[in-house]
């Protein structure tokens, strides 16, 4: 006897997609790989350049670095704090133009800081003629704190950094239920005494998550500590490869520097765990503390110099310098260096926005706890120093295109040349592990927009599956492809040592030119393509709403 | 006794919008008060007044013989001896139960405040979860402490803000008896918001009914389910529904709704009343002679509540035990029992 198994083909289920998976793991395999070839090389014979770096410089390796640690967390928690509990909690004249105006330092990367305040205060800068002009004085006769020292890259970070502090407990204290500050006001406490025992230490998850990315930032930073000639890991790191050409003990010294990077990681996730508020949220209105005549002039005072210093000095004093020497740097290798950088940050930016999509689709997809954790790994290069995921990207790049290169010269008689190492696809790719974390936060948060319910509910009004994806996806999720390619387009405009260590021969940026001006000590001349980048970053802060600048500093 | 709460003609006004008007009541030493109004009356507005948290445009509040609000004068809400527990509680997430006790003892010695705090938390029964911060805690765990923690600085009264409506139904009725108890127990002048009324009658001694910005009635709360003296408060408290009855010179209600006494009537009553007319005034007697058709019906569980229209299509309630069943559409024999006469002018 048959049996005919006339069964009509089962739906296909969530779960069945195995192309998809795979693709999926694979791509978070290849993101992930340049973290996991570093922190290969901490179970790697260590060379002799080891005993010569212990010998020497390690020890101010790691006492700079720590030294900065300290200085930004602590500068940036007065500052961050201070400026989050004025425009959230207080009223004074200008507040609502301060609580934009806070955000804006973040469009000046540390080193154009860096290099425009050396060349205010630097002994031929503005600040010290006018000083001489008007004393009398000669060189020798007065003295005058040297920027370029540990105590002034502290200072430029702090001023740049503060903002994601700022930004994060804003918001913390914001969101806090008005019904908690009157409780604490009912059992005796002044309303500064409120803050201090109620406010701020429910505000402590932002204040740490804030610090958190401070420091990460610091730790990436390369160009301000480069020109100070503070020794931190990053210009170690750089030292050992161009200075020695020791790429194994470079890479070892970035896995030291990954190691304080998870410790910063772990040290967070800590303080998160054991403070998981539940808050109610109240819908009252939190009243603010008016700020009488005397209060208010202080306030005002410190928020416009915070502002001033941080933002408006340095960019106005850009502005002058550009105006009077860009013919020095305006030429037609200018307009290819433009071209160059634009053309690198819209396709980074493009392929992390079409990253992000995939990834976050991949989520949405499937429920299993691999999916999410391979998403999850996908994001971690926010936390990596730029310098790092250069090393490692250079160096499995550079074995792969020599091998490559020897088997076709061997087998087809045709040297194929770098084929990845020596083009912009490594640069692109290193950005990829970078700043995927950004667009793929912006594109998690719009896509949470999007509830399953809403696809089963539009299909069941008889929207077909492609009806379903122009009607309601697409509307719904344009703003944020729109808003993760932009973050990521400023952010490798602005990146610095990535750009450095992988660009292709004669390939230069806006970034890599600001800095060899500078290096030449051509401060001035440096102000044009520092200037362009500033006025680049603004965008987002300028244009694109603040929560989604909110939503970037959540990135994590 | 003297009275240890004074609200004076207090008015509180947001932008000329007034939200209370000319509220007028005290509470003496011991007592419980009850503010209780639909929603938007102004009550909360009046809690916030007594806490320092909302100033007042007229009138005056006083505290122990102490004028803590007048017109010129607010007195900061952490100099009043006052105790709120707040609708959501309002615990302090960063702090375990204890140190939510302790936070309000900051004058005490160290000795005197742990003291202080287990005796509080023995008095609410969490002695042994003085640990646990609030997140790890039930609804029901997290008013006690609430409660501990507004008890525990000795205030001269304390401030109730809807404290149970966050709680499930069940708990609601064993909490509000457990915290009457309590707050008797230790001679604790409290003021209580609420929009429930089971809540006000289970908790307190005496009601403040409010209704925008007013005060309709201030009476026990006996007084204020049987005798109120307006046509909101009927409305409003307990079930019922008031119709339009025509009575004549001998008091006799039409609609054979039965007779009315003359002399517990007003006597400017002409020929028309409004009367309230409650479940439980209405009877089922098997061998009446009135029958009322059947509008509708609900069933309650142990009772079925009828509504049942009269000759001139006007519906009344009727609560009968849940076995007598009789089908909509059908008529019901009962028997008027108007026992807490509640009429109005019709006018």
């Amino acid at each position: 006897m048959e049996i005919t198994l006339n069964n009509p083909k089962p739906f296909k289920s969530k779960r069945e997609k195995p192309y998809w998976l795979f693709t999926l793991f694979a791509s978070t395999f290849l993101i992930a790989a340049p973290v996991l070839f570093i922190l290969s090389h901490l179970f790697m014979p260590f060379s002799d350049s080891w005993a010569h770096l212990f010998d020497t410089v390690l020890s101010d390796y790691i006492f700079n670095s720590i030294a900065l640690m300290l200085g930004v967390g602590i500068g940036t928690l007065m500052l961050g704090v201070g400026a989050a509990w004025l425009t959230a909690m207080c009223e004074f004249p200008g507040r609502k133009f301060f609580a934009w105006a806070f955000l804006l330092p973040l469009a000046m990367p540390a080193y154009i800081i860096a290099y425009t305040y050396t060349g205010i205060l630097d002994f031929a800068g503005p600040v010290q003629s006018t000083l001489r002009e008007v004393f009398n004085w000669a060189y020798g006769d007065y003295y005058f704190p040297n920027v370029r020292s540990l105590g002034g890259a502290i200072c430029m970070l702090t001023l740049v950094l503060y903002p994601y502090v700022y930004m994060l407990v804003r918001l913390a204290l914001s969101e806090q239920s008005t019904a908690i500050l009157e409780a604490s006001r009912i059992l005796g406490k002044t309303s500064w005494q409120s803050l201090f025992s109620v406010a701020l230490p429910m505000a402590r998850p932002a204040i740490v998550a804030g610090i958190t990315l401070a420091l990460m930032e610091t730790l990436a930073d390369y160009g301000t500590v480069e020109f100070f000639g503070v020794s931190t890991f990053t210009t170690g790191i750089f030292r050992t490869w161009y200075g020695l050409g020791d790429l194994q003990t470079a890479a070892q010294l970035c896995s030291f520097l990954l190691l304080f990077v998870f410790f910063l990681i772990i040290l967070e996730k800590k303080s998160r765990n054991k403070l998981r508020f539940h808050q109610n949220k109240s819908v009252k209105k939190l009243s603010k503390i008016n700020l009488t005549k005397g209060r208010a002039a202080t306030a005002v005072f410190f928020a416009g110099s915070l502002v001033a210093v941080g933002f408006f000095i340095p960019a106005i004093q850009l502005l002058f310098w550009t105006l009077d020497y860009w013919k020095n740097v305006w030429d037609a290798d200018f307009i290819n260096l433009l071209f160059n950088s634009f053309f690198l940050a819209a396709t980074s930016a493009s392929v992390c926005a079409l990253m992000a999509i995939f990834l976050a689709y991949s989520k949405r997809e499937f429920k299993n706890k691999a999916a999410h954790t391979s998403a999850g790994i996908a994001g971690i290069g926010y936390a990596v120093p730029g310098t790092v995921i250069a090393i490692g990207v250079l160096i499995p790049a550079a074995w792969l295109d020599n091998h490559l290169d020897y088997l076709s010269t061997l087998y087809l008689d045709m040297p194929i040349g770098l084929l990845f190492s020596g083009s912009m696809v490594i640069l692109v790719f290193a950005y990829l592990v970078r700043f995927l974390s950004i667009s793929l936060n912006t594109m998690d948060s719009g896509l949470s927009a999007i509830k399953p319910g809403l696809d089963e509910s539009a299909r069941s009004l008889g929207a077909s599956k492609k009806n379903v994806l122009t009607k309601i996806h697409i509307p719904i999720l344009k703003t944020s492809v729109l808003t993760a390619f932009l973050l990521v387009f400023v952010e490798v405009m602005k990146e610095l040592p990535t750009t450095l260590i992988l660009r292709p021969f004669n390939f230069n940026t806006l970034a890599v030119k600001t800095y060899e001006l500078a290096s030449d000590e051509r401060l001035l001349d440096a102000a044009l393509p520092a200037l362009c980048i500033v006025m680049i970053s603004l965008i987002p802060i300028l244009f694109v709403s603040k929560s989604i600048v909110i939503d970037k500093a959540k990135h994590e | 006794m003297s009275d240890q709460l004074v609200i004076k003609d207090v008015t509180v006004k947001f932008d000329n919008v007034t939200a209370i008007k000319n509220i007028c009541f005290s509470l003496e030493k011991g007592e419980i008060g009850c503010l209780l109004g639909p929603s938007g009356c102004g009550k909360t507005t009046l809690l916030r007044a007594i806490s320092g948290f909302e100033p007042i445009q007229a009138g005056l509040i006083s505290l122990d013989n102490e004028e803590i609000s007048t017109t010129s004068f607010l007195k900061p809400p952490e100099k009043r001896k006052v105790g709120m527990v707040f609708q959501d509680f309002a615990l302090f997430p960063h702090l375990n139960v204890e140190a939510n006790v302790e936070f309000g003892l900051a004058n005490l010695s160290p000795k005197t405040k742990i003291k202080k705090i287990k005796e509080m938390l023995s008095l609410v029964g969490l002695e042994k979860i003085s640990k646990r911060y609030p997140h790890e805690l039930s609804g029901g765990q997290q008013q006690r402490v609430a409660l501990a923690r507004a008890l525990a600085p000795e205030p001269s009264i304390i401030l109730l803000d809807e404290p149970f409506s966050n709680l499930d139904t069940e708990l609601r009725s064993q909490l509000a008896f457990e915290v009457r108890d309590l707050l008797k127990k230790r001679q604790v002048t409290a003021l209580l918001v609420t929009h429930d009324q089971d809540e006000a009658f289970a908790i307190s001694d005496k009601i403040v009914l409010l209704n925008d910005g007013k005060i309709e009635q201030l009476d026990t709360p006996y007084q204020i389910y049987h005798k109120p003296n307006s046509l909101f408060a009927a409305d409003f408290i307990g079930k019922g529904t008031i119709i339009n009855v025509g009575i004549d010179a001998t008091g006799l209600l039409a609609n054979n709704l039965g007779s009315l006494s003359l002399n517990s009537l007003p006597s400017d009553m002409g020929n028309s009343v409004k009367l309230l007319v409650r479940p439980d005034d209405i009877a089922f007697e098997e061998s009446s002679e009135t029958k009322l058709k059947i509008v509708s019906k609900s069933f309650l569980g142990p009772n079925y509540l009828y509504d049942l229209a009269l000759e001139d299509g006007q519906t009344v309630p009727c609560l009968t035990h849940s076995h007598i069943d009789v089908d909509v559409g059908d008529d019901l024999p009962v028997k008027f029992d108007l026992r807490h006469v509640v009429i109005f002018n019709a006018n």
